[in-house]
């Protein structure tokens, strides 16, 4: 890079073993390494040429508004994942964030700003509880987290025997509950910043901005990483290996909450089969994360780069008439495409 | 019974010319080596003089640069382990335990490779594979617990399951590395035995061992590697000094380090004891002084160096470190008292992948001082990249730059970079545990001279190989089962 050789280094018995990469090989790396932007970028223009109104900010905008909530699940999942870890409870933590939202205001008749910090903290409570599976009962992370899915699968359901929850829910007990969702509560949904930026958005785009310099450019993010690559190295290097690995997934936890709260926010009642495709979606974005600029591991603007790719994909396919039942398959193809390209090519070229 | 003299015996295996090169660096440079049916064949080299790519190239793991090998009088080409195995070379591991894997009866574990090979019926019945499996062992003249489990039996079982294995499809040499690396004294013996008997058998053994003793005990001839050359060739009784000279390259006694002067106490173990019903012992450890452990492997060095790093509770006992009471419960905790250890197995003790995050030489070298560099917590600025130019100049290590990742780095350069971890900060107690595992012999010479240069350091450093800790310590103790004894006259290691 930008490093000044030392005098030592000047030998020509320095240069690290190994065959000496030829030109094609870069060539193909660089490909490797940019090649799921330039997609990005081609079928924006090819999407554009399809259909000028794509490229309307308001169009742009409906894009990015459709993956923020995955965007931000999926950033939770990536922290997971870099202290080698798997946060599979995401998708029904944000499930039951969405029937807690509901119930607080129409039940309880909570108002925006008790709902908000409760429901935040009903997901780093799951974290903390995922976190305590996983290191002291030394439960596998993807058993411990997938269990966890399934307990609040069923447990959201619980408290209204199974009803969606709207204003004028009759409750198990046949009292009818009255509470509505608070205006201030349904913005974190709806309102737009200065007209143009949707507030999900602003949330998904701040939480990448925080979690990307997290990850990358501080002692915690390093020693997140330092655990998944090799626990043992960590401790013995000093790492409070378990407060590190706990804290991974209270932030998942909490995302994943939060993630809720805008889908609540955006439908405006607490529907219970929302959230039901989050999980998947949110994972598929984090793994696509590893084939972005070809890193192979996780990392959060991969992940955030990986969401829009697959939103960008289905808007554009929506667009051009594809049928909506297409979009799994879509969403499929593109993650087992940009797993091959960063791990097949890698093996044979290196 | 087997007599040296009567007649010439038959030769297995000639070797001519052997070459082989990684890198810049040849690991042999043209060997002639002829090994003989009925006779044990000791080869004794220091780390990186070329014993293990012997091996490998033996055993198919690896092909020769130049070179022609005869097997029974046929050329020896083999593209892989199972065509040498095919052969007739059976190579036996260090690591026995992976022969099989807990859960398999040792009957499943001697016919593994059975299982594996195409060919074999997919229906296996009990009684066939315990009838199969007696036959294995009665081949080899073992007797062996052919219904235990793998997990629950011995060591030395399980070497010898290895052993009948290996043996099992007409082998004309056994290649042994190590053998007695995880014996206590008496399953040594009793392995001893039936190497005896298989040499009276007409089979060949090819012997790596750093355990001088056996070597004497066992061996009908002795080889010395040295930078992949053959440095002696030695024959029954073996000159052990001769033998550890020709090792070196120089007579013994100019090898071993000087002793110095050193400076006030700063560790001090009394009565510590490791586990539960162990033996108690003292340490006093010295700033400025090198002392290191030998002993054989399962001596409790590692478990030392773990307690006293903060990686392993003592069962009893105390530590003072500079006149204060030393309780470390984490490695953390020890750190932050200047107590560092680098565990045995870089890859597995201090290294995270080459290509994941953390994985470059001034990230590794970081990674415990992160909270003393970087105190506001964010990455930016030099620090981490000025330690690692400093290190890579002051250590002479051979890296691309300070971003270069770790996989481009040869081991005793891997190694070079663990140290400047651990010596980028002050340290009052430096743990080295196996600091010299895959480590060439020019790598070797820089470590031991940072670790000497060190003089504010007390450094402990344990080692399975004597010569390396005579190379490297002030002074020396030779642990064995949890006892320590110290080993003051270098006479009594060619003795």
């Amino acid at each position: 890079m930008n490093d000044k050789p030392t005098a030592e280094l000047d030998t020509p018995s320095a240069v690290p073993r190994g065959p000496i990469p030829a030109r094609g090989w870069l060539v193909a790396r660089r490909v490797r390494q940019s090649g799921l932007l330039l997609l990005l970028a081609a079928m924006v223009v090819g999407f554009t040429r399809a259909d000028p109104a794509f490229l309307h900010i308001a169009n742009l905008m409906s894009v990015l508004q459709s993956v923020a909530v995955v965007a931000i699940l999926a950033a939770g999942v990536t922290l997971t994942l870099a202290v080698g870890g798997f946060d599979l409870s995401i998708g029904a933590v944000a499930a039951s964030s969405v029937m807690a939202a509901s119930y607080a205001m129409v039940v309880w008749q909570f108002d925006a700003v008790a709902t908000v910090p409760m429901v935040l903290a009903f997901g780093a409570g799951v974290g903390l509880v995922n976190a305590g599976l996983i290191i002291w009962l030394r439960i596998p992370d993807l058993l411990a987290t997938l269990a966890m899915n399934f307990l609040l699968t069923g447990l959201q359901l619980i408290p209204t025997a199974g009803r969606s929850i709207s204003t004028g829910l009759i409750l198990p007990g046949g009292e009818s509950a009255n509470g509505v969702f608070d205006p201030n509560f349904l913005a974190l949904g709806r309102a737009r910043l200065g007209g143009v930026l949707p507030v999900p958005v602003l949330l998904m785009l701040s939480i990448a901005v925080v979690l990307h310099v997290l990850t990358q450019h501080t002692r915690f993010g390093r020693l997140l990483y330092a655990i998944g690559g090799n626990e043992v190295a960590a401790r013995l290097a000093g790492a409070p290996t378990r407060a590190l690995r706990l804290s991974a997934y209270v932030i998942s936890g909490t995302l994943a909450a939060l993630g809720g709260l805008v889908v609540a926010a955006r439908v405006g009642r607490g529907d219970v089969s929302s959230g039901a495709s989050l999980l998947l979606d949110a994972v598929a974005a984090a793994l696509i994360g590893f084939a972005v600029l070809d890193r192979r591991y996780p990392n959060v603007f991969g992940t955030v780069v990986g969401a829009i790719f697959v939103g960008v994909l289905l808007n554009g396919l929506t667009m051009l008439n594809a049928p909506y039942y297409t979009q799994d398959f879509v969403k499929g193809a593109v993650l087992v495409g940009a797993l091959s390209l960063t791990y097949g090519l890698r093996r044979r070229t290196s | 019974m087997y007599d040296t003299s009567m007649k010439a015996p038959d030769q297995i295996l000639t070797l001519h010319g052997l070459r082989k090169t990684f890198g810049a660096t040849p690991a042999l440079a043209g060997v002639d080596l002829s090994i003989e049916a009925g006779r044990i064949l000791a080869l004794m080299g220091a780390n990186g003089a070329g014993k293990s790519t012997l091996v490998n190239i033996l055993s198919g793991a690896h092909a020769p640069d130049a070179g022609r090998m005869l097997l029974r009088g046929r050329t020896f080409a083999p593209a892989s382990p199972a065509e040498a195995a095919r052969a007739g070379i059976a190579t036996v591991h260090q690591s026995t335990q992976h022969a099989g894997t807990p859960g398999l009866t040792v009957a499943d574990a001697l016919l593994l490779d059975r299982f594996v090979a195409s060919g074999s019926p997919l229906f296996v019945s009990r009684r066939s594979v315990r009838r199969a499996a007696a036959a294995v062992a009665a081949q080899a003249g073992f007797d062996l617990p052919l219904d235990r489990d793998f997990g629950e039996i011995g060591p030395a079982d399980q070497q010898m399951v290895a052993i009948a294995r290996a043996l099992s499809r007409d082998a004309a040499l056994l290649i042994l590395d190590e053998p007695t690396a995880s014996l206590s004294a008496g399953e040594a013996a009793r392995l001893f035995g039936v190497l005896e008997g298989l040499r009276s058998r007409g089979l060949a053994i090819l012997y790596i061992s750093h355990r001088t003793g056996d070597i004497e005990r066992l061996a009908d001839r002795a080889v010395v590697l040295r930078s992949g050359r053959i440095a002696a060739d030695l024959p029954r009784p073996i000159d052990v000094s001769a033998a550890l000279t020709a090792m070196i390259g120089r007579p013994i006694d100019s090898l071993a380090a000087e002793r110095r002067e050193c400076g006030a106490v700063v560790l001090e173990a009394r009565d510590l004891v490791l586990a539960a019903g162990g033996p108690p012992l003292d340490l006093t450890l010295r700033a400025g002084e090198v002392v290191a452990l030998t002993g054989p492997l399962g001596a409790g060095k590692s478990r030392l160096l773990a307690a006293l790093g903060g990686a392993a509770p003592i069962a009893g006992g105390t530590l003072r470190l500079c006149g204060k009471t030393f309780q470390p419960r984490s490695p953390g905790e020890a750190i932050a008292a200047g107590v560092v250890l680098a565990g045995p197995d870089r890859h597995r003790s201090s290294f995270v992948p080459s290509d994941w995050p953390g994985g470059s030489v001034a990230e590794t070298i970081s990674l415990p001082h992160l909270r003393r560099w970087f105190p506001a917590g964010f990455l930016f600025g030099d620090r981490e990249r000025h330690a690692a130019v400093n290190a890579i100049a002051r250590l002479r290590i051979r890296a691309a730059g300070p971003h270069a990742r770790l996989a481009t780095l040869s081991g005793g350069n891997q190694q070079k970079v663990v140290l400047a971890r651990w010596q980028a900060e002050p340290a009052r107690v430096l743990l080295l545990d196996e600091p010299f595992q895959g480590v060439d012999v020019g790598a070797r010479a820089d470590i031991v001279a940072a670790l000497r240069a060190d003089r504010d350091t007390a450094t402990l450093v344990a080692t399975s190989d004597p010569e390396e800790a005579l190379q490297l310590a002030d002074r020396i103790f030779v642990m064995e089962r949890h006892r320590l004894t110290p080993w003051m006259d270098p006479d009594r290691f060619a003795a």
